[in-house]
């Protein structure tokens, strides 16, 4: 392309000795112009920037990092470069995904993991990130394509496959565990999954993925007629896992039954999922650097502009057996939390010894924050929160009688199963 | 099950419930699942058959039982649209239910997430969580897949966009 541009720029050169026109020569000159600036976007636009080995502090225009460095001088984080040395996974690279893996690459993490099955289409362009030309590309491999160019300090993983399939799983579970720097004391490689999928089939396979790795992960969603959204904190074992409950879902507020629903299975709002996207990343950061309060669940409804918060504690009757056991061992490890807790707090009240005030003239107290939110929490049975239902109906319990006369009636050969059913089959 | 058809109803009480809870990483128990499978999908079609309502044919693509093909069909003002079959078994079964695939109509239809996934959401979701882990594979084909195909398939007809086999061999022709 700039060969072709120079070798332009001669034939006008040599264009201009022919002619004598004062007039001529002049818009020839301005043909000039015009190619050397087209030759100089071509340039700016090849440019990439080189990788930073040391995340600086410095001010200056041409540090990527300077205004991320200076929220430790404002002391809102202690020390933010460790942000390079986490890892995070991103389940789900559509509206919601790939807008978080953007975020998260310009506050410079350490490593992203990509997933996902689709391919970039047209129909995606009412929402952020992916570009027209970028239609037929893996959502995954057109990320990294973007990704890469914005921040090349970032190890980028595309990993193209479904993970609701037993073979995608493998791959998914391995790809959670495989270490990539030396860090001790977990299970998987990653530090956090976000899960930003839009189905409920994906949501139960991440829980279990993590259930088993007793993996954090935040959960995330926009609904079907895109204006409302949640985000969710869940730690195996010590939170409700995504099975212990039917899902949650922030009511849209207005009647249901005024919602049209047929003919389509579901719209979008690049604002909805921009603005669930912010949320979750925002909790992200504040989990893994350690800042703020990280919201245990978030709703968002963009109706009336109202965002519901609760808690929830796991199901001891989950049906999923991995989060079962992390909760098991979640209530062994409790003296030794307790004592924790206790001498930390022994620690920070030995600091402030002394009331502040000698006289409290209007007996003001403060009142600990966890009265105020156990308002707010509720068990799996629990009545909800204000502008808050279930998505999905809980399970029926099992007719005791009928499942063990099921049991025993089915003890026939597989084989001889499935030779019946071919039979049908080719009747 | 208000709002259902009759006829879907007593289809369904018929098919025999499953009871083991596993998914295909379950092991021994999954076998145990699949055989359920078996017996109910076995029930079904003979059922679909001496009612004269035959209408899919189903079998395990895989000898692990976590990929399943086949066909199903629909008649619509006297003519059979057939339309090639396939889903995978989640990991989550059966917490979660199998995503029906028609890949064929993939693009045809909104009522459809890529890749052919029918949309469930509405009409059998709730009923396949409510009724978790005794639906199986025969319980999504009769409450998922044929109520789909009786509500989209006239819509694609009637609109053109599905054309009977007959009539695209013609038109080729002439």
């Amino acid at each position: 392309m700039e060969e072709d541009l120079r070798s332009l720029l001669q034939d006008l050169e040599s264009l201009k000795g022919c002619v004598s026109d004062r007039y001529r020569i002049g818009s020839i000159d301005e043909m000039k112009q015009r190619v050397v600036s087209i030759v100089n976007l071509t340039k700016s636009g090849a440019t990439r920037r080189s990788k930073v080995k040391d995340m600086s502090a410095e001010v200056v225009d041409s540090n990527p990092y300077s205004r991320l460095m200076a929220l430790q001088r404002m002391g809102i984080v202690q020390n933010y470069e460790r942000i390079r040395d986490f890892s995070v996974a991103i389940v789900g690279i559509g509206g919601v995904g790939s807008v978080a893996a953007e975020m998260l690459t310009r506050c410079g993490i350490g490593r992203l993991l990509l997933y996902d099955y689709d391919t970039v289409e047209l129909a995606n362009m009412n929402r952020l990130f992916f570009r027209p030309d970028q239609v037929g590309m893996t959502k995954t491999d057109a990320a990294v394509q973007t990704l890469s160019d914005i921040n090349p300090d970032v190890v980028l993983e595309s990993y193209s496959l479904n993970i609701t399939t037993v073979k995608g799983f493998e791959v998914f579970m391995e790809s959670l565990k495989r270490r990539f720097s030396q860090k001790s004391g977990q299970n998987s490689g990653v530090d956090l999954v976000l899960s930003c999928v839009d189905n409920y089939e994906a949501r139960m396979v991440v829980n279990q993925a993590c259930n088993e790795l007793g993996q954090t992960w935040m959960e995330s969603g926009v609904s079907e007629d895109a204006v409302s959204g949640h985000i969710q904190l869940l730690v195996p074992g010590e939170t409700a896992c995504f099975a212990c409950a039917p899902p949650l879902v922030v009511a849209s507020g207005v009647d249901e039954r005024t919602l049209k629903r047929e003919g389509v299975c579901a719209a979008s709002l690049p604002t909805t999922m921009g603005v669930v996207a912010g949320l979750l990343v925002q909790n992200a950061l504040k989990y893994l650097l350690k800042f703020g309060h990280v919201s245990p669940y978030l709703g968002y409804n963009s109706l009336k502009d109202f965002f519901p918060t609760m808690e929830m504690r796991p199901n001891p009757q989950c049906s999923n057996n991995a989060c079962i056991e992390r909760q098991k061992e979640y209530l062994q490890t409790k003296p030794a939390r307790d004592a924790a807790a206790k001498s930390k707090l022994e620690a920070e009240s030995s600091k402030n010894e002394g009331p502040l005030h000698m006289d409290n003239e209007w007996n003001i107290s403060v009142v600990d924050d966890s009265e105020m939110d156990s308002q707010n929490s509720c068990g799996v049975s629990g009545a909800l929160p204000e502008g808050l239902i279930h998505e999905l109906p809980t399970a029926e319990k099992d007719h005791g009688s009928l499942a063990t006369e099921e049991s025993k009636t089915v003890e026939d050969d597989l084989e001889e199963l499935q030779r019946q059913l071919d039979a049908l089959n080719a009747a | 099950m208000e709002g259902w058809d009759p006829n879907t109803k007593s289809a369904l009480t018929q098919i025999p419930l499953l009871s083991t809870r596993a998914g295909p990483r379950d092991g021994a128990a999954w076998t145990q699942r699949l055989k359920e499978e078996y017996r109910a999908l076995i029930a079904y079609t003979t059922m679909n058959k001496s009612h004269d309502n035959d209408w899919f044919r189903i079998s395990a693509a895989n000898p692990e039982g976590t990929r399943w093909s086949g066909t199903c069909w629909y008649v619509h003002n006297l003519r059979r649209y057939e339309f090639a079959l396939q889903f995978d078994i989640p990991v989550t079964y059966p917490a979660t239910a199998p995503e029906i695939e028609l890949p064929q109509l993939d693009g045809k239809t909104h009522k459809m997430y890529r890749g052919g996934k029918i949309c469930l959401t509405v009409h059998f979701k709730p009923l396949w969580a409510r009724n978790c882990p005794r639906f199986g594979i025969a319980h999504a084909l009769c409450l998922g897949l044929a109520p789909w195909l009786a509500a989209e398939v006239p819509i694609l007809v009637d609109s053109g966009v599905l054309k009977h086999k007959d009539d695209e061999s013609t038109s080729a022709e002439s």
